[in-house]
């Protein structure tokens, strides 16, 4: 006979979540096309025509992607009122944070002033934040957390060859950060999440770390660094044709009707892709669409925080409003949420 | 399901003319998608997509490379479809 195992935590009431505060952080430095262009054979016409990119943020070589996670985070902490003693669990979503062990989540949680929270990082590329989202909803649902902080981080320009024409152009840094924390009503709608991994292959670095490590079977000579590649039309497709579908579900699981959204912020992976989206979505057209890619490129796990942000701030989307949240990128991953937003 | 090749022609016609604006009138078997219709590759790929959703054929990755004129991608999904 099993061991009973009880939780003797006090029991309360369903518990339910939302986001309390967005902060973001973008790089001082801003890049052109014209710059871009300077190591790609392209024109600031053909950028803006296939991505609908028209500048980016790039981080500086002193600028790490911690630097750049906590300024977010402070920003968000400052904005939720409350103080950084009470987040309970740090969540940090990258691809480009250049540790193995221990997590950048870790480094944060110091850095905030919260050496004792519980802190991971998560590894699902462009759909990260939202994974992070997810995640904290349930945490905060379940009784295991009561604020936690979801931050998406990327200095992607560290895993970006700038002489690679098809992705030289698109990649960028920043962060975004949100406090979640508990809520009277449900301020975070089911998440759909999963993937598509028989297609890992179309967004990947070239190469394990391995191949840079002599005296390895897998070292390669001529692999000088294991940048990021991605076969973009394999990409685009799947995220045209299989992402509105996933969009789709989030609304249908959260009982909300696109005609009642009060924003839409995708993933800000490629201008075009946004647009094929609401066309397939059938997004009515009063709905504010999201086209932070305009200023600020691809920048994986930190794009939706920061297109969240910079639509609240310039009035396009309010507090308090309903909007669809999707990420989908390298593994092929994706999840998707309907969010009061902070 | 079989399909001929003036009902490919008209549907594909008309989602070129969706996806990328040009006209039905232009879209004619010997034209190149690139060079006569300026459909670029992403549009290319949304055009890919909903020709296999309304003609139910599957178009691989692969074979889109391939279809250069608005015959070769009739052709394909005449093919496919049989």
């Amino acid at each position: 006979m099993p061991v009973e195992i009880n939780d003797l935590r006090p029991q309360q009431s369903e518990k339910f979540a939302r986001i309390r505060s967005v902060g973001g952080y973008r790089p001082p430095r801003v890049v052109t096309n014209a710059e871009v262009c300077e190591h790609i054979d392209s024109t600031d016409e053909w950028i803006r025509e296939r991505s609908g990119i028209e500048e980016r943020h790039w981080a500086d070589s002193a600028e790490s992607v911690v630097d750049m996670a906590v300024k977010a985070a402070e920003k968000a902490i400052s904005r939720a009122n409350i103080s950084a003693t009470q987040i309970s669990t740090v969540i940090v979503a990258t691809i480009s944070y250049p540790y193995q062990t221990p997590s950048a989540a870790t480094d944060v949680a110091l850095r905030i002033g919260n050496p004792s929270a519980a802190a991971f990082d998560i590894s699902a590329a462009c759909a990260g934040f939202c994974y992070g989202v997810g995640l904290a909803n349930d945490l905060i649902c379940a009784g295991s957390a009561e604020y936690v902080l979801v931050i998406g981080v990327e200095k992607l320009t560290d895993f970006v060859d700038i002489n690679d024409r098809s992705v030289g152009f698109l990649f960028a840094d920043g962060a975004g950060a949100v406090i979640i924390g508990p809520s009277a009503t449900r301020g975070i709608g089911p998440t759909i999440w999963g993937g598509n991994a028989d297609a890992r292959e179309a967004i990947r670095q070239k190469s394990s770390w391995l191949s840079l490590k002599e005296g390895d079977p897998h070292h390669n000579v001529e692999m000088a660094w294991p940048n990021l590649e991605q076969q973009g039309q394999t990409v685009f497709r799947w995220a045209v044709y299989q992402m509105p579908k996933i969009a789709t579900m989030a609304l249908e699981a959260a009982g909300v009707e696109a005609k009642d959204l009060d924003a839409f912020i995708p993933h800000q992976a490629n201008a075009r892709i946004i647009d094929s989206m609401v066309k397939v979505l059938k997004l009515p057209s009063n709905v504010p669409v999201s086209r932070d890619i305009r200023l600020s490129g691809n920048t994986s796990a930190a794009s939706v925080p920061l297109a969240m942000e910079a639509m609240l701030e310039s009035g396009e989307a309010s507090s308090g409003g309903t909007a669809l949240l999707i990420g989908f990128g390298a593994g092929l991953v994706y999840a998707s949420q309907v969010v009061q937003l902070p | 399901m079989a399909h001929s090749a003036e009902e490919v022609l008209a549907g594909l016609a008309a989602i070129v003319e969706e996806v990328a604006g040009i006209p039905v009138s232009s879209v004619l078997m010997d034209k190149s998608f690139t060079d006569d219709l300026d459909v670029d590759s992403l549009s290319m790929v949304e055009v890919v997509v909903a020709a296999e959703e309304k003609f139910g054929v599957k178009i691989p990755d692969d074979e889109v490379k391939n279809l250069v004129t608005v015959g070769d991608a009739v052709n394909y999904i005449v093919k496919a479809g049989l």
